[in-house]
């Protein structure tokens, strides 16, 4: 019962309380590169749930079994980012050969994953937090739906923010910056909520 | 120092582990890619363009492969490599010689204007304040629209206020033609050097009334030209560059000095002297062959 309560409170506090995007501002780039349609917006997000998920599962086992017992634990984030980009790779050539209709619908956003922030921000709070096995798993997937929600959200915005009438020095990034800025306050409404 | 061989130890056999994973996988989870992607790539201009209407390079290669585009899709590669890609593609190499872009408007300075604008430094703004500062409503503005959207540095304003291709540089990728308001720019044959320079339809008074390099649709050209290569159609003079041979008739003729290059007003007087002799030397032959006819009546 208790771990299903940390599990909870892990998933409540990934997508709300500590958005990666709008409370520890890790994966910034994607999230504004990416987000100028809802569409690709959406498969940006898909891509990185999928890949903080099973990068919090490899580099979990990487930590445990190969990094803790050789005392290399400072080591960590070398070996991380090892672990994330032949990851990556790996994952590209199995969703070409296995399901080539995710990997076109994903495209260009699997490879640029490879130096996005968030992933390797989940896999080292993972162990910063202490996280098992199932908390860091499901920490990257619930930390990727974040991201996905606060970029479909984002993108949403933008799109109508194009009819909005704004001064124009304000076009294009430093708009977005501000509609950035604004959604992160919001979300900071969520560092009150409190389950038990 | 004995902890930082670990270091490096550990990690590069990690790095190997993970090299050799991966190139299992890639043996495993082959795709057959077609070679000739990569091939077509290579003859493209790589320069990301977007003047195919495709996403970067890479996708013209894909759309060429898969027969969605033509082997010319890529205008800035050029013919040479146009022929390579219909190598690769298995297909007769494609006639037809480099195309330019070139401006159907000389007028500028010579234009007169309705109001001065002040406002954005752009065609597409400008023509959106009262159809525009101009009172002809087919020139050129001179705001650039096109310099700008140019990626290859071949478009410029020239003295006279107007746009100027300098087809050196031009790769007829199109994009000026979609930036101009006024579709004002065209492809024509590099080797062609005879141009129509004003896109006005507006018939004699009212063209003649806002530009003193308009075209004025009077027909000279067209009744001059032995080769039947220029024909007035809507009010304006165009060149049929299939027929044209570049004799310049039509430019010595034009009263307008609006087909390119311009005759100068002593090569006119000149030509005018020769036609005139012409039809005196005919008159003659033709009064002698009716003195003959009537005297061999007689």
């Amino acid at each position: 019962m208790d771990q299903i309560f940390e599990l909870l409170a892990i998933t409540l506090g990934a997508i709300l309380a500590n958005n990666f995007i709008f409370s520890q501002f890790l994966g910034i780039c994607p999230f504004l590169g990416v987000s100028k349609k809802v569409d690709t917006a959406v498969g940006m997000g898909i891509a990185v749930t999928f890949v903080m998920g099973l990068a919090s599962a490899v580099c979990f086992a990487v930590n445990k079994f190969v990094l803790i017992p050789l005392g290399l634990g400072y080591m960590q984030t070398v070996a991380f980012i090892l672990v994330i980009a032949s990851l990556v790779q790996f994952i590209e050539m199995f969703l070409q050969k296995s399901m080539p209709s995710l990997y076109t619908a994903l495209g260009v956003y699997l490879p640029l994953i490879t130096t996005n922030c968030a992933v390797l921000g989940v896999v080292l709070l993972n162990v910063q937090n202490d996280y098992s096995f199932i908390s860091s798993v499901v920490y990257g997937i619930t930390g990727g739906l974040g991201f996905l929600l606060a970029i479909v959200l984002f993108a949403s915005i933008r799109e109508r923010l194009v009819f909005a009438d704004y001064p124009k020095a304000f076009e294009g990034f430093p708009i977005a910056l501000v509609t950035a800025g604004l959604m992160a306050l919001a979300f900071m409404g969520f560092s009150g909520l409190k389950i038990w | 120092m004995m902890n930082v061989l670990y270091a490096i130890v550990v990690l590069g056999v990690l790095g190997a582990v993970f090299g050799l994973i991966l190139a299992v996988a890639s043996k495993i989870f082959e795709v057959k890619k077609d070679p000739r992607e990569e091939a077509i790539l290579s003859h493209l201009a790589g320069a990301n363009c977007g003047g195919c209407g495709y996403p970067g390079c890479g996708g013209c290669a894909a759309a060429i492969l898969a027969g969605d585009a033509p082997v010319t899709a890529c205008a800035p590669a050029g013919p040479e490599n146009a022929a390579a890609i219909a190598e690769i593609m298995g297909m007769a190499a494609p006639t037809g010689e480099r195309q330019v872009a070139f401006v159907r408007c000389t007028g500028g300075i010579n234009a007169k204007k309705r109001y001065d604008y002040v406002g954005v430094k752009d065609c597409v703004s400008a023509t959106k304040v009262a159809a525009g500062p101009l009172e002809c409503q087919f020139g050129c503005l001179g705001f650039g629209s096109c310099v700008t959207a140019c990626q290859f540095g071949a478009m410029s304003i020239g003295e006279n206020g107007t746009a100027v291709v300098d087809p050196e540089k031009c790769t007829n990728c199109g994009a000026c033609m979609t930036a101009c308001p006024r579709h004002l720019i065209v492809s024509v044959p590099a080797s062609k050097k005879v141009h129509v320079t004003c896109a006005n339809q507006d018939k004699g008074k009212a063209a003649m009334s806002v530009c003193s390099s308009s075209c004025i649709g009077c027909g000279l050209c067209e009744r001059e030209c032995k080769k039947d290569a220029i024909h007035v159609v809507n009010g304006v003079a165009v060149v049929d560059y299939d027929k044209c041979v570049g004799c310049k008739l039509c430019t010595k003729v034009c009263p307008r000095d609006a087909i390119i290059p311009v005759a100068t007003a002593e090569e006119k007087e000149k030509y005018k002297a020769i036609k005139k002799a012409q039809a005196e030397k005919a008159a003659a032959a033709k009064k002698a062959a009716e003195e003959a006819a009537a005297s061999s009546a007689q």
